[in-house]
């Protein structure tokens, strides 16, 4: 569980990042963190692994404060990846990269080999095992530094912009690969821009604005509103843009979901009809 | 006349077993809009990186096959002759930066041009203006965010006012109403000064409905070449992974149940609002 507790963060630069937030993440949620460039999105979930520590409040982690411990124990829990992977990539091929926080985090040879496997498996990069992670796609560098976090388990996962450069084959098994970590019981947090994204997956969606959270609730609530969407730079799905503009005929506004769409456009069109 | 042109372009990197891109032949004629897409990995990048000549001058490798750009073949032209023909803005911002303010980054180019200098101050303003960072002229381009940064590396293309802009995922870190707002921009000067515009993208709910061409790709060849309606109206497309906009999804969903809305098939949600609405009326 993740506790954050009227968390003010400032900057050196003195940016105020974070102003007076609060929220309470339980275990084996799905969250998105939406909202503008330099919302203080990013800021909010480097506070979850330690990397930053609040100015002013509390954040804990399954009840001990991020002030309390060290970034390396908080990580075995919670495993980030970061918006730009070249900023976490480093080793000469993509096996080696994995093998990493492996060998740092202390497990046998073994497993390391088995978990390495698993881990490109899971993510299509086996082709890859032997290619320096510099030679590969932005998208597939991206599946990498994915690979090289899950390889050690961690409890929580935190994806800093995971659609970024992915094509619909690879959203759409991020997508799956989210659903089968939920089944697992972890918690799973995305920072996203991707609208389209989050109406496929209706998670709990968390809207920042200038360091504040200004909306939390379901996905399908808060992507069908445009007055709180607009404040916050998103737009509307164009499922909910189309809904938005068929309202007047009394069709429901709330509706994100394509395969939803089609039903309630076929089951209107019967109704006129008769 | 087209102002791009491939042959049978086929390009293997150093090292590398098998082709990034093969066989490739395509036309893209001047002042269009393109969009090129595909699964990651397909070779998009590669594609582009050809058009400035950055390939085979800066990556060697091995290219074979005819390309010519601006009239010019780019394998005997060397990559800064391009550059006042071809502006390039790469997939990660951090790659083409490095001035001390983001000012001077959007500047060097066109003082590179030799250009006197109240059009190089007036363009550069133009420039950071049309990309809302106008602001931030005196930061450097290190210290501000992602999204930030791919404004700069657009401002500084922007600003060289070159005869095709070749785009590769330009906004990624970018929230979707800035996005849509650089889109935006990018279309203008496509329509108003005839620039030819060549954007790589997966995001086609975004973009589709800017493009006058669309090219899909796929390990490394091209598969689908000519007008974004009808081809993003074929079922095809979408099992090669590429994400059709959803109201061109929708659009196709109702077909198949025996409801045809248009004979045209729609790219954006206003375009598809508009015929539902109709055929609710009509019901």
């Amino acid at each position: 569980m993740i506790e954050v507790e009227d968390v003010n963060f400032v900057y050196p630069n003195r940016v105020e990042a974070l102003r007076d937030v609060s929220l309470v993440i339980k275990d084996g949620e799905f969250v998105a963190i939406m909202g503008q460039n330099g919302a203080g999105k990013t800021t909010l979930v480097k506070h979850f692994n330690g990397l930053l520590k609040p100015s002013k409040g509390v954040v804990r982690v399954d009840g001990v404060e991020t002030t309390k411990t060290s970034v390396a124990a908080l990580s075995r829990n919670t495993g980030f990846v970061f918006q730009n992977p070249d900023n976490q990539l480093f080793s000469e091929t993509v096996e080696e990269e994995i093998a990493f926080a492996l060998k740092n985090f202390g497990f046998e040879e073994e497993v390391i080999k088995k978990r390495i496997s698993w881990a490109l498996n899971l993510l299509g990069l086996t082709q890859y095992r032997e290619t320096s992670p510099f030679l590969l796609s932005g998208g597939e560098r991206k599946r990498v530094a994915l690979a090289s976090v899950l390889s050690w388990n961690p409890k929580t996962l935190i994806l800093d912009e995971p659609t970024i450069g992915q094509d619909y084959q690879q959203k759409e098994k991020l997508r799956q690969f989210i659903v089968q970590m939920q089944a697992q019981g972890k918690t799973v947090i995305i920072v996203t821009h991707d609208v389209e994204f989050v109406a496929e997956c209706s998670p709990r969606v968390l809207l920042m604005k200038e360091g504040r959270i200004v909306a939390d609730g379901e996905g399908r609530e808060i992507l069908t509103t445009p007055e709180v969407l607009a404040q916050s730079s998103i737009v509307l799905p164009q499922i909910a843009q189309i809904f938005m503009k068929l309202a007047p005929l009394g069709l429901p506004k709330n509706v994100i979901d394509v395969y939803e769409a089609k039903e309630m456009v076929l089951k209107t069109l019967e109704k006129r009809r008769k | 006349m087209a102002i791009i042109e491939t042959k049978n372009l086929t390009y293997i990197y150093p090292g590398g077993r098998k082709p990034s891109i093969s066989d490739i032949s395509i036309k893209v004629e001047k002042g269009e809009f393109v969009l090129i897409t595909g699964p990651s990995g397909c070779g998009k990048t590669t594609l582009c990186r050809c058009f400035n000549g950055l390939i085979p001058h800066f990556y060697q490798g091995e290219l074979k096959g005819e390309i010519s750009v601006a009239e010019m073949d780019i394998t005997k032209h060397q990559t800064h002759k391009m550059a006042k023909h071809v502006g390039l803005v790469f997939q990660n911002p951090e790659n083409q930066l490095f001035a001390l303010s983001i000012e001077k980054d959007v500047a060097f180019g066109l003082e590179n041009l030799g250009l006197p200098r109240e059009e190089i101050r007036k363009r550069v303003d133009w420039a950071l203006k049309q990309t809302d960072i106008y602001d931030l002229r005196e930061r450097s381009p290190h210290e501000v965010s992602g999204g930030q940064q791919q404004r700069v590396a657009i401002a500084a293309v922007l600003a060289m006012q070159p005869e095709i802009i070749v785009l590769d995922e330009p906004t990624s870190f970018l929230d979707p109403l800035s996005a849509e707002k650089i889109f935006e921009v990018i279309r203008e000067l496509n329509k108003k000064l005839g620039i030819t515009v060549v954007l790589v993208e997966h995001r086609l709910d975004l973009t589709a409905k800017y493009a006058d061409h669309i090219i899909i790709m796929d390990e490394g060849k091209v598969c689908f070449d000519g007008d974004p309606r009808e081809i993003l109206g074929t079922e095809e497309t979408r099992l090669i992974g590429v994400g059709i906009p959803k109201a061109t999804l929708l659009f196709q969903m109702l077909k198949k149940e025996g409801i045809n809305l248009s004979n045209v098939t729609p790219l954006s949600s206003e375009e598809l609002a508009t015929l539902l609405l109709e055929a609710f009326k009509n019901a």
